[in-house]
């Protein structure tokens, strides 16, 4: 039973080009990042950089240094819920015009006007703005407008997780069972009333969870723009790096971590709390 | 006198889940013997095999394998008796997304430095060798396909065909041939006895099938409850010896294409 | 239902509420923030002032140009971070899925996580200190995180993975390394391939930032201009990240949907 017989891998060819293709696009990639491995060895570099991480061990410790992360720390937490709390302020009234004629429209007859709809639109674009610019260029922005410290935090928090508070508000909403949202129509109460009591309740729970993930994510922004001036433990860390104090930016690492770790905590049980 | 392949000494085996699977077992082979393992389902031909395979480790008692105790080498020395140790699993154990070359080739990675493994995977360091084995199974046109286009017998077969390009001193299969026609059954035990007996090879099949058992394999164990239940040449195995091991299985003796109860 | 218990059920939650409103409050007031401050004649002037500098953003084609080059940096550095990064989880999904042992896969989880851990601009700054300003910075900082976050997700997918292919491997005498690539890549490759992909588009968000501590990229132009108040070439800089973030934001889900159809 002879058959032709293949002597060579009928796809090495395709294997072929796409190496020779990848090829070509990673050497100019390496150029343009500037990926030079032996800089990392560089003498002078690698000196400076050894001794600084040398003074990782053992973490500074003094009670002094403590009582000022310990504030930083609190300024940090402080940041993220008042960003929050403002955040949520903005999403909850551009997360109902958004979701309102839509989820209006799934409980009952909807009255279909233009107004509603350019409106959703235009919340929507502004929602994208929002969203699309990272917390921190809004922190860099509104350092140079409000002074260096946590009042650029707040706000570059409120402003960007407004944006997205709301589109998952929305979200949230469109998909939740209308069932006694439309049972309270039929019993005669309004639209308004309707979607209160009957849609809201139930997805309260989901928009409570989200709301409280949102914050241990703020916790995390709020240090990373303490690094271009936003206060709390960011720009502790970003003066301590600055003079090259290994051993205090290795105690405020470890808060960090800590701080993370709490941040987790406290949500797991809020979210208990409220279930 | 000839090597000796494996022996078993007083070896028992249990389940992690306590159920006993073999009981004092002692038994042993040489190099160039072909047997074939029966016994009905549940009789512990699949932990007899393992046990050789030193995928598992005997309650007590010990083993040899090809002159060595695979508990009591290294890794390093178990990684080179394991590549002497072929195994045919019921269901080949293959990723259906690779390709049959590749699938094959697998058998002698046991055998292959990293380096030359890393390159197989780009493009195939042998072709005419998987080719070969996978004519001799009348597979060969598949060559370059991926294995979940093929059917449950084709694999199977490609499974066999990983095991004869491994090319071990020790044949193991653990019911080859249950997803293949009798004509596909005979081609690929006559191909892999072919393939033992020339090069001296041990080889132990366990079988469903006693038809197929008994027509090729000169010597037969029977198992029954975890012990053998006899040891025979296949001249001696009577129908009254074969009644008594399946007597479990209802009144008819498992035959090639019966279902497996 | 009865009565008693829904009243207590709503009393907990009630306490809870309480409780965050009155820490929302502390926020406030240690922060000594007034919101309402925000949104005096003063403040508001304040702001109006400043957004009118960032108009008309400057489109000259010199400075376009640079803030084009600032783009394709800002790729290359999303893109080689996460290849390498993929490359480094690869090696460690073996020991984070197990494949060496307990404790090894014990530290192996540790050390993942304490690179996840860390902000990715807090490593921006470190690479900085260790290879100097630029784009060699933030490739390294993204890829010490990335591997982080892959090597976590590499490693469960892989203990995840029905392991018969991998063992029979190992039977016949296969390394580790060997029964991995010919058992278990075949079949979690194009999983690990997604999470690298949606991986990708993540980084190429960080990658616009972390060029504020000096790791290149578009970040890199934005801090120079501010810091020099020029506000209409960051503005440029601005719409250019928002163009960025959003088209690929597009063409991945342009993509995903072809992979759907594709699959199903």
């Amino acid at each position: 039973m002879s058959r032709t017989l293949y002597v060579r891998d009928p796809d090495a060819l395709r294997r072929f080009s796409v190496a020779v293709i990848a090829l070509v696009i990673l050497w100019p990639m390496i150029q343009l990042a500037q990926f030079d491995v032996f800089a990392l060895f560089e003498v002078s570099n690698l000196k400076v950089f050894t001794n600084f991480l040398i003074q990782f061990f053992p973490p500074n410790l003094q009670a002094s240094f403590l009582a000022l992360v310990l504030k930083a720390t609190i300024e940090t937490l402080a940041m993220a819920t008042a960003g929050i709390a403002l955040a949520m302020l903005m999403a909850i009234p551009l997360g109902l015009i958004i979701t309102y004629s839509l989820s209006i429209s799934r409980i009952g007859p909807a009255s279909g006007h233009q107004i509603a709809r350019l409106s959703r639109y235009l919340a929507r674009m502004l929602m994208l703005l929002l969203r699309g610019i990272p917390e921190i260029v809004w922190a860099l922005l509104l350092v140079r407008v409000f002074g260096l410290g946590p009042i650029a935090g707040v706000l570059a928090i409120a402003i960007t997780y407004g944006g997205m508070l709301a589109k998952v508000y929305s979200e949230i909403l469109e998909t939740e069972n209308t069932l006694p949202a439309r049972a309270l129509l039929m019993l005669g109460s309004s639209r308004i009333n309707a979607f209160l009591y009957g849609l809201l309740p139930g997805a309260s729970q989901e928009l409570a969870s989200y709301t409280i993930y949102r914050w241990e994510c703020a916790v995390r922004a709020s240090v990373v723009m303490g690094f271009v001036g936003a206060g709390g433990l960011g720009q502790l860390m970003d003066q301590s790096m600055k003079m090259l104090n290994g051993s205090e930016v290795s105690t405020i690492l470890i808060v960090f971590l800590l701080l993370v770790l709490l941040a987790d905590y406290i949500s797991l049980i809020i979210r208990r709390q409220l279930a | 006198m000839k090597k000796i392949a494996f022996s078993f000494k007083n070896v028992s085996f249990s389940h992690s889940n306590g159920k006993e699977a073999l009981r004092n077992i002692n038994i042993s082979a040489t190099a160039g013997e072909s047997i074939a393992i029966i016994g009905s389902s549940g009789s512990g031909k699949t932990s007899f095999l393992n046990l050789i395979a030193s995928s598992l480790r005997p309650s007590t008692g010990s083993i040899t394998v090809l002159n060595v105790d695979p508990w009591a080498i290294s890794k390093g020395q178990l990684q080179r008796l394991r590549s002497q140790i072929g195994l045919v699993h019921q269901a080949a154990p293959i990723p259906p997304r690779q390709r049959v070359i590749t699938a094959v080739l697998a058998g002698r990675l046991g055998q292959w430095p990293l380096w030359r493994s890393l390159l197989s995977l780009i493009y195939p360091v042998d072709i005419t060798g998987p080719q070969s084995c996978l004519q001799k199974l009348d597979l060969a046109d598949r060559l370059f396909d991926r294995c979940d286009r093929l059917s449950g017998g084709q694999l199977q077969r490609v499974g066999v065909a990983r095991v004869l390009y491994q090319a071990p001193h020790l044949f193991l299969a653990d019911e080859p041939v249950s997803a293949m026609d009798p004509v596909l059954s005979d081609l690929t035990i006559q191909c892999l006895l072919e393939d033992a007996q020339s090069r001296d090879a041990c080889f132990v099949a366990s079988l469903h099938a006693v038809d197929i058992a008994l027509r090729w394999f000169p010597r037969i164990i029977g198992l029954r409850d975890g012990a053998i239940f006899f040891d025979l040449p296949a001249s001696e195995v009577s129908e009254s010896l074969l009644q008594q091991l399946y007597e479990s299985e209802r009144g008819e003796l498992p035959k090639q294409g019966s279902t497996n109860l | 239902m009865n009565h008693y218990s829904a009243r207590k059920f709503c009393l907990k939650c009630l306490i809870t509420l309480v409780v965050i409103v009155l820490l929302i409050v502390a926020s406030f007031v240690y922060l000594s923030l007034n919101p309402l401050a925000l949104f005096t004649k003063q403040a508001m002037s304040d702001i109006a002032v400043y957004t009118a500098r960032f108009f008309p953003p400057d489109l000259s084609i010199t400075f376009l140009q640079k803030v084009w080059s600032g783009i394709l940096q800002t790729l290359a550095i999303s893109a080689l971070a996460t290849l390498l990064a993929a490359v480094v989880s690869l090696f460690l999904a073996l020991p984070a899925a197990g494949e060496f042992g307990h404790s090894a896969k014990v530290v192996t989880r540790f050390f993942l996580n304490f690179l996840r851990s860390v902000p990715e601009l807090v490593w921006a700054v470190l690479m900085v200190l260790a290879v100097g300003l630029g784009p060699f910075a933030g490739t390294l900082a993204l890829a010490l995180h990335t591997t982080g976050v892959l090597g976590r997700l590499f490693g469960e997918t892989l203990e995840n993975h029905p392991p018969q292919a991998t063992r029979a491997l190992r039977l016949a005498g296969a390394s580790n390394a060997q029964a991995f690539m010919y058992g278990a890549l075949p079949g979690i490759y194009s999983q690990l391939l997604s999470y690298s992909l949606y991986r990708w588009e993540m980084n190429i968000r960080m990658a616009t930032i972390l060029g504020f501590v000096g790791a290149g990229g578009l970040g890199q132009i934005l801090y120079y201009e501010l810091s020099l108040l020029h506000e209409q070439q960051a503005s440029t800089v601005i719409m250019a990240m928002l163009v960025l973030v959003i088209g690929v934001d597009m063409i991945s889900n342009k993509l995903r949907r072809v992979q759907m159809h594709s699959l199903g």
